[in-house]
């Protein structure tokens, strides 16, 4: 599949909704580099899914602008600025009328893909969302909420847009299955490098998933907009320390792993808890605490010690 | 339309034929009769039923179905659309039919008007609800995709309105069949006609009014049980859960 994506600028977006005091988005400025994951995360009233809703024109821009790869979404025609937008809703949004396979070669079939490309494409795109080729055949209404939303998110990627929107896509999902589409989501885009807007309202989720995460305060204000580690190391003001929440550090530790700490060669390693280079450094903390230790050993994928790393380490 | 008699234009003692025991007892059913008359009263009798219930819906749907596209397009006209058609059903049918006579005279316009009148208030209420009932998220997916308007009118809220619709539908064919018997009384056509001729004997003819109310009971469910299979048929999503 050919990997491209784009560079999308907000440039002072601002949404004012006619009799309603103040702005919903209120001159939004920020770039999204091409193929990276901007996560806009905010309290309820913040204007992220607004924010989201300007970029495909479901709602209009008051004043300010928004570009594509340099071009104003203004100039663009609606309907094909749409299509060439993926766009994944919490609700999925499926067509319950229509087999997977319709609902994912939705767009395409507008572009005038013949049947046979249609149905190669949802083959391929079935399998890269994890579900099993026979599920072409079936209708949303046959399928669990996690696998309706993995379709939807087939159905975006269906006509390979340069760029994404997604408004709470696992929103509406179990903690568990959620977890796992976070991860597959990840791998996923790790081989696509779409340009990704992601809205949540969940700062883990925002930490997990964002290259980048726009902090957005009431009134569709900006309060910072910066890569997940340096939004908990350094938030920018005492609403946005309130809003990453007082274990932000802890938060951090999640965002490393073993395998990036400088370890010492390992010694006497007997008897120490071991744990694989993958493992966050908030896991392996926590592993050190409940067993009232002060040293693990890290290990790689196939078993063989890598080194060992002290409390200190994990902290420093 | 052909084989239009005058109201009351049969003969005084219709339909016995030759007497056979059964009838000089005026039985329920006397088999014999059914034979003998099936080919010149009963099977024209149900064929014209057929053709006024099927022309008075089509007609029906027609107007309802474009009214429905004014009444959801423009909601400003749903309310006002709904209460005509609503109090077209309240009129009771006989002082209908009776009104038009003179209008329409003698003819199957005049049952027709009144039949299709009819199935409007069901037809133009489920229609309506129908393309209401689409999900929000399935409109919002449609619009965020690029559909443009018709195609999300054509692709998505046609399609996803069928069962609804369809039980409009189902609910004024039946209904078509049960008021066009009544037409009769005035128009002699349709099932109606050897209803009326039976009761309008000084003995109520009994097999005549049972046979050609039985057919039309017949009718209504075969009609209904066609459209259904039809509404299973065209919409294969709703039948797996």
């Amino acid at each position: 599949m050919p990997t491209e994506a784009a560079e999308l600028v907000f440039d002072e977006a601002t949404k004012v909704y006619t009799g309603r005091d103040g702005a919903a988005v209120d001159h939004l400025s920020l770039t999204v580099p091409a193929g990276e994951i901007c996560v806009l995360v905010g309290p309820s009233g913040g204007g992220k899914t607004t924010a989201l809703k300007l970029v495909n024109r479901l709602i209009p821009l008051t004043s300010g602008d928004i570009r594509i790869d340099g071009r104003s979404i203004l100039e663009h025609d609606l309907t094909e600025l749409r299509r060439s937008i993926g766009y994944v809703i919490q609700q999925v949004g499926l067509f319950p009328h229509m087999t997977i396979e319709g609902n994912i070669g939705t767009v395409p079939k507008l572009l005038g893909r013949p049947r046979s490309w249609i149905k190669a494409r949802s083959a391929e795109l079935l399998e890269l969302v994890g579900l099993d080729p026979s599920y072409a055949k079936r209708f949303p209404a046959q399928l669990s909420g996690g696998e309706r939303q993995r379709v939807g998110l087939a159905r975006a990627l269906a006509a390979n847009p340069p760029l994404m929107l997604m408004d709470e896509p696992f929103g509406a999902i179990d903690p568990i299955v959620r977890a796992r589409l976070q991860d597959e989501f990840l791998r996923l885009q790790h081989e696509l490098r779409k340009t990704v807007v992601f809205v949540t309202h969940d700062i883990d989720e925002a930490i997990k998933v964002g290259d980048r995460i726009a902090i957005l305060r009431q009134g569709g204000r900006l309060a910072q907009y910066d890569t997940p580690r340096r939004i908990l190391d350094a938030p920018a003001d005492d609403f946005v320390a309130e809003f990453v929440g007082r274990d932000r550090a802890l938060k951090a530790l999640a965002l490393r792993t073993l395998g990036e700490l400088e370890l010492a060669s390992p010694g006497s390693v007997d008897g120490l808890p071991r744990l694989s280079a993958e493992t966050n450094l908030r896991d392996a903390l926590s592993l050190l605490v409940d067993e009232r230790r002060d040293a693990l050993l890290v290990i790689d994928a196939d078993g063989s010690p890598l080194g060992v790393a002290t409390r200190e380490d994990l902290l420093a | 339309m052909t084989g239009l008699r005058l109201a009351g234009g049969g003969p005084v003692i219709p339909n016995y034929g030759k007497a056979s025991a059964c009838l000089k007892h005026n039985g329920w059913f006397c088999i014999g009769w059914v034979h003998q008359h099936w080919g010149d009263i009963l099977q024209p009798a149900l064929i014209q039923h057929i053709k006024l219930t099927v022309i008075a819906v089509g007609i029906g749907f027609a107007i309802a179905f474009a009214l429905a596209l004014v009444g959801f397009r423009w909601r400003f006209f749903n309310a006002p659309i709904g209460a005509v058609a609503d109090s077209l059903y309240a009129l009771p049918s006989i002082a209908l039919f009776e009104l038009l006579l003179p209008v329409t005279g003698i003819t199957t316009t005049t049952i027709l008007i009144p039949l299709v009148a009819y199935t409007l208030f069901v037809l133009y209420r489920n229609i309506v609800a129908g393309l209401d009932g689409v999900p929000a998220d399935v409109l919002e997916s449609a619009r965020g995709m690029g559909l443009t308007r018709r195609q999300t009118f054509f692709r998505v809220e046609l399609p996803l309105a069928v069962p609804t619709i369809m039980g409009g539908v189902r609910v004024a064919t039946v209904s078509t069949i049960a008021i066009a018997t009544i037409a009769a009384d005035l128009i002699h056509y349709g099932l109606g006609a050897p209803i009326f001729d039976a009761l309008g004997l000084p003995d109520i003819f009994r097999t005549e009014l049972v046979v050609a109310s039985a057919l039309a009971i017949l009718l209504a469910l075969t009609a209904d049980t066609l459209l259904a299979a039809l509404q299973r048929a065209l919409t294969p999503w709703t039948r797996i859960r």
